[in-house]
């Protein structure tokens, strides 16, 4: 893969990976910012990786762009090549599908969606041959999915699926982004899924909620004291479909500060992975249930 | 020392020159959208030029005070006044314990700095007092301000002096907004991004910290192409990417919107380019329906913008002697 290199006004450079997305454009990304973050070049402010691209923010006062370039370029070779390898985190995120307050709000926006007789779990299903919700929720939460960019709004992760291209799930935006999504929903778009850790708009489509904030500015969550955030690239998601009971007492816990979450250690390998992705995904469900 | 907000404007929020270093979990730099007022609002009080100040947008706050200080109003001509008497903008002047600063109706611009000696002293989080309203972070409380809240100042040296109009920095109309294609831009048609260039746009209702609008235009026709997987089906959709500040998204390839200092850090709109970094202070200024401009430059003459900018800055500072 070449990476396309383009400027973004005179304070960043973007590099495109690859215009669509695969596990391998992903981590040569990972591998680009992580060496860009180990150079400690003067003058770059920022390092974001996203999906299938990435972005360095610089000062150019303090290096000139075609230099911070040149230094880039140099970086691609080593970068593409490097073992895609990661030490990471498998974390397990109870969802309530079907909730009451993501359909109120997918009832609002009905004019906005390409099918408004459906729900977008109805349609999700008509769209990816699955016949019934219930079979969509199953292939939603079977298999784990991996977070291949952080941000859009603070602390959002953006979710790909760990299975064959030919078994993602795969569904359009809705036709006019929605002005109100509820905090939590776990959503999906294109292939990809994601929790809006922050009420506000959103175009994905609305497939259920999680109990458990994923961003805490005010730093009073348990498990979100040191870092607001709790979701960086390259950590695996493993989504658990829970009850109405389950949810309220979720949280509950939430409320009171006694909710811990169910995150263990991990380590994943792309080649390994493609060799085998089933007998992979079953040792990261080792690595999660303790078995 | 404290500020009481009486009355808090249409949007006031607590800004400084922002929160870097946090873009790749979705935190934008925040702080002030007209950066070159702030600093001379700052300036003017004898604060440092990144101290925290509030950003009023459209209409002033009332504020009372509970000691003495000195307050500056850049920015926007939006007029204030001292229990009900008319002050100069871009000048210094004092308040005593109980004196009332409210604002008269917008004549020009968007947003104006109010600089108060000694800064508006909200507690520091992540690195900056900006607001991040989006994610409740920063500034008062993560929020707009509101009636009875009462904000710490600083102490705070008192500064002097004003500020020739031919020293401040505000768009023309219709503003020109010099933009560097890039990012996607070999996704429009040639002709289209003539078109992009040559027609005049207007700031649409929906601008604000995150984003300005601009509607009026031509859409754009894309070059065709077989959607990449993971992209979308639409051909302004591209994989979720980063998108730069000052980045110009076409969603639908309809109406361009600039990412502005609450961007939202990414997304799936192809991009066209990006505004200058020496012009984003000037769509912080920019009202709804106010035509626009969009005009290509290379790399080089946006350094020398930028380069520009920062003289206009160090004359402003060399005028009032510091």
């Amino acid at each position: 893969m070449t990476i396309r290199f383009s400027f973004g006004g005179d304070e960043h450079i973007f590099g495109e990976v690859s215009e669509s997305m695969s596990l391998e454009a992903f981590f040569t990304s990972l591998s680009m910012t992580n060496a860009v973050r180990a150079a400690g070049i003067k003058g770059v402010t920022e390092i974001c990786p996203a999906n299938a691209s990435f972005q360095v923010k610089f000062d150019p006062d303090a290096i000139k762009p075609d230099d911070l370039l040149k230094e880039l370029q140099g970086m691609e070779a080593a970068a593409s090549q490097s073992d895609a390898s990661l030490q990471t985190r498998i974390i397990e995120i109870p969802v309530f599908y079907q909730d009451p307050w993501t359909h109120e709000t997918l009832m609002r926006f009905r004019e906005r969606h390409q099918d408004p007789s459906k729900t977008d779990l109805e349609y999700a299903a008509e769209i990816n041959g699955l016949g019934t919700v219930e079979n969509f929720i199953k292939a939603h939460s079977s298999q784990p999915w991996f977070v291949s960019m952080v941000g859009f709004v603070a602390g959002l992760p953006f979710l790909y699926q760990m299975v064959e291209r030919e078994r993602q799930l795969q569904v359009p935006k809705y036709l006019r982004p929605r002005t109100d999504t509820p905090k939590l929903t776990v959503g999906h778009g294109g292939c990809f899924s994601c929790i809006y850790s922050v009420r506000g708009a959103g175009g994905y489509q609305m497939f259920g909620v999680t109990p458990m904030p994923i961003y805490d500015p005010t730093q009073k969550v348990s498990y979100l004291q040191d870092e607001m955030c709790l979701f960086r690239p390259g950590d695996i998601v493993k989504w658990k479909p829970i009850s109405r009971d389950d949810y309220d007492a979720a949280l509950e816990a939430v409320e009171e500060n006694r909710f811990e979450p169910v995150i263990r250690p991990a380590t994943f390998s792309l080649s390994e992975f493609n060799k085998d992705m089933a007998g992979t995904n079953a040792k990261l469900m080792e690595a999660l249930n303790g078995r | 020392m404290a500020v009481k907000v009486i009355n808090p404007g249409l949007s006031t929020t607590v800004q400084d020159l922002g929160r870097p270093g946090y873009y790749h979990l979705g935190i934008p730099l925040s702080g002030g959208m007209d950066r070159f007022a702030l600093r001379v609002a700052n300036m003017l009080v004898g604060n440092d030029e990144g101290a925290a100040v509030l950003e009023a947008v459209f209409m002033g706050p009332e504020l009372e005070f509970t000691a003495a200080a000195t307050v500056a109003v850049t920015g926007g001509d939006l007029p204030p006044k001292v229990n009900g008497e008319e002050r100069a903008g871009w000048e210094a002047f004092p308040v005593k314990a109980g004196d009332r600063l409210s604002f008269g109706f917008l004549k020009s611009g968007a947003r104006a700095y109010i600089a108060v000696s000694g800064g508006i002293d909200v507690p520091v989080k992540l690195g900056s007092r900006a607001t991040y309203t989006l994610g409740a972070l920063g500034g008062h409380e993560g929020r707009a301000l509101k009636a009875g809240d009462e904000l710490p100042v600083g102490e705070g040296v008192q500064g002097k002096g004003s500020v020739p109009e031919a020293l401040r920095r505000m768009p023309g109309s219709p503003a020109e907004l010099r933009m560097l294609p890039g990012l996607y831009w070999h996704r429009i048609t040639a002709e289209a991004g003539q078109r992009f260039f040559a027609d005049t746009w207007k700031v649409a209702p929906e601008a604000d910290r995150i984003g300005y609008r601009f509607k009026g235009g031509t859409a754009l026709d894309f070059v065709p192409r077989e959607q990449p997987f993971g992209a979308g089906s639409n051909p302004s959709n591209i994989v979720d990417a980063c998108y730069p500040y000052g980045s110009i998204q076409v969603p639908g390839g309809t109406e361009p919107i600039v990412l502005h200092r609450d961007a939202v850090s990414g997304g799936g709109y192809m991009m066209v380019g990006c505004v200058i970094s020496a012009d984003m202070d000037l769509i912080g200024q920019l009202q709804p329906h106010s035509p626009a401009r969009f005009v290509e430059v290379t790399m080089d003459q946006a350094l020398a913008a930028r380069a520009d900018r920062q003289a206009a800055l160090a004359r402003v500072r060399a005028h009032l002697g510091l």
